[in-house]
């Protein structure tokens, strides 16, 4: 998209919260000016850098056990009709519990604790990753695959360079819709049972009524997520499909 | 797949071969199809196009168990196979996906490779950037520099211009003459089968079977127009008779 554009449509939505900040009074909607101090002294007293980190941190560790196990499993039905017939009906079960049910149950069977939270949130984004990485495993080129076992490749230089090349539009979408999906359930669980953390921030913020906080914690933690989708997501999916790229 | 004698590199004795089909019932592709190669030769097998050629390579390199029939291969013996599409990894390079089936070749092994074949000056393009002719070198390059004691080729000249297909097959004479390999062209086209092989093979329309065999005196060398006539020949009146 033209940046220009994009800049401007930024300054459109500043501009429209300007002016609603005036209209429903700054207890309801604190005006930027106010929300961008609150940033500044969260920041300077290292409060906000460490409910981010520990917020990332969550992020990162069950993002990474729910692509680590969706690729896993999602392979596995994808290409062996057995196992998919098997882990059709748990998957179904699972993609449709909501996530609320799922949180509070890893906190009643698993006590308030740091691993029950990160369980819980993983096994919100297993089903999707699970089905995505499914859908690339019968999209497989078996063409490809008889090539590799006649030139008798190993497991590995199969799975590295016929297999997951496939794989990487899909692994990319699990990732995209992961990401976000996965950020936004963190803060839930903090909320619900974690004493740190943006979501536990939010949580007290509500209970204070202390709108000009959430925001603060909201917005640093949507522009952090947005910059990783900028400057990690897209420049590896444009890493992997540079043979897509063919130059004139 | 069992150890051949010191006789051949391969003993072929197919019975049967039938695929199932959608319908329900079994469609008949292979008949009684035998015969043995003995090492460093080249023999082709000639038939019309669906008669079954390609079935007939994937049971001999291992892709196909499903026939009655044995195929004897020398043990540990290495197969390569250049299929009818190039089967290419698109996201690799030319030079990556000749290394990736064939690690322990050396640079200077792959250098003489790419330069006999004409890909010295493609090797970091992706196969998304060659034409067809390139991208069937690229297969034989790979299949070569696997150094397979059998090469099992599917009918790699097929759709390219006949200036194209000169040149191809000279590379490949080159090639087999310089490390002598143990070659089995199948192919449509009795042309193509008579500048390469030592013996050639006819097969009937499906089910195939083995209609006539016929030695070629002098393969891989420029021949009169009058001197493959007669060949032409021999093979027609085998194809009739047989
Ligand atoms: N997997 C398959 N299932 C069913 N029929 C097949 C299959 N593969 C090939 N056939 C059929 O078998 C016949 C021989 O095919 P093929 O070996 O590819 O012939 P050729 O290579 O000589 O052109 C054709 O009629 C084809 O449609
Ligand atoms: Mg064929």
């Amino acid at each position: 998209m033209n940046p220009a554009l994009r800049l401007g449509s930024v300054a459109l939505l500043v501009a429209a919260w300007l002016v609603g900040s005036h209209l429903v009074g700054s207890r309801l909607l604190p005006a930027p000016q106010t929300v961008a101090l609150a940033i500044i002294n969260e920041a300077r007293s290292g409060a906000l850098a460490f409910n981010l980190g520990v917020t990332l941190l969550r992020v990162a560790a069950s993002f990474t056990i729910a692509m680590a196990f969706g690729t896993v499993i999602g392979l596995a039905m994808g290409r062996m009709p057995v196992i998919d017939r098997l882990a059709d009906p748990w998957l179904v079960v699972l993609l449709n519990l909501p996530a609320l049910v799922i949180i509070v149950l890893a906190y009643v069977w698993a006590g308030l604790t740091e691993s029950a939270a990160l369980i819980a949130v993983a096994l919100n984004k297993l089903p999707i990753a699970i089905v995505t990485v499914r859908e690339g495993a019968r999209a497989l080129d078996p063409s490809l695959d008889e090539m590799a076992t006649v030139f008798r490749m190993s497991g590995w230089t199969r799975l590295r360079h016929v297999t997951m090349p496939q794989l990487a539009p899909y692994l990319a979408a699990a990732t995209r819709s992961g990401l976000s999906l996965v950020w936004k359930i963190v803060l839930i669980v903090e909320l619900l049972g974690r004493p740190n953390g943006v979501g536990f921030e939010i949580g007290v913020a509500f209970q204070l009524f202390d709108v000009t906080r959430i925001l603060a914690y909201a917005l640093t933690f949507v522009v952090v997520m947005l910059a990783i989708e900028t400057f990690l997501v897209q420049p590896f999916e444009r890493h992997v499909s540079r043979w897509r790229i063919r130059p004139a | 797949m069992s150890p051949a004698g010191e006789s051949g590199q391969l003993e072929l004795h197919i019975r049967h071969k039938s695929y199932r089909v959608a319908s329900g019932g079994r469609l008949h592709v292979l008949g009684e199809i035998s015969f043995s190669l003995a090492n460093g030769e080249v023999a082709a097998v000639v038939g019309p196009s669906g008669c079954g050629k390609t079935t007939l390579l994937r049971i001999i390199v291992g892709l196909d168990r499903d026939f009655d029939g044995s195929v004897l291969l020398p043990a540990h013996g290495r197969l390569g196979i250049v299929f009818q599409e190039p089967r290419l990894l698109p996201w690799r390079t030319v030079e990556e996906n000749v290394r990736l089936a064939a690690p322990q070749a050396g640079e200077a092994t792959l250098s003489t490779l790419f330069a006999t074949l004409g890909l010295s000056a493609h090797r970091r393009h992706y196969p998304g950037e060659l034409s067809l002719g390139l991208a069937r070198r690229v297969a034989l390059a790979r299949a070569f520099a696997f150094e397979p004691e059998l090469l099992a080729l599917d009918e790699p000249f097929v759709s390219l211009d006949a200036a194209l297909v000169e040149r191809l097959r000279a590379e490949l004479i080159e090639l087999i003459s310089r490390r002598p390999t143990t070659t089995l062209l199948v192919t449509h086209s009795i042309e193509e089968a008579i500048g390469l092989a030592d013996r050639v093979f006819l097969l009937s329309p499906s089910p195939a079977r083995v209609i006539a065999e016929v030695p070629i005196e002098r393969p891989r060398s420029p021949r009169s127009a009058a001197e493959l006539a007669v060949i032409r020949d021999k093979l027609r009146v085998a194809a009739v008779s047989g």
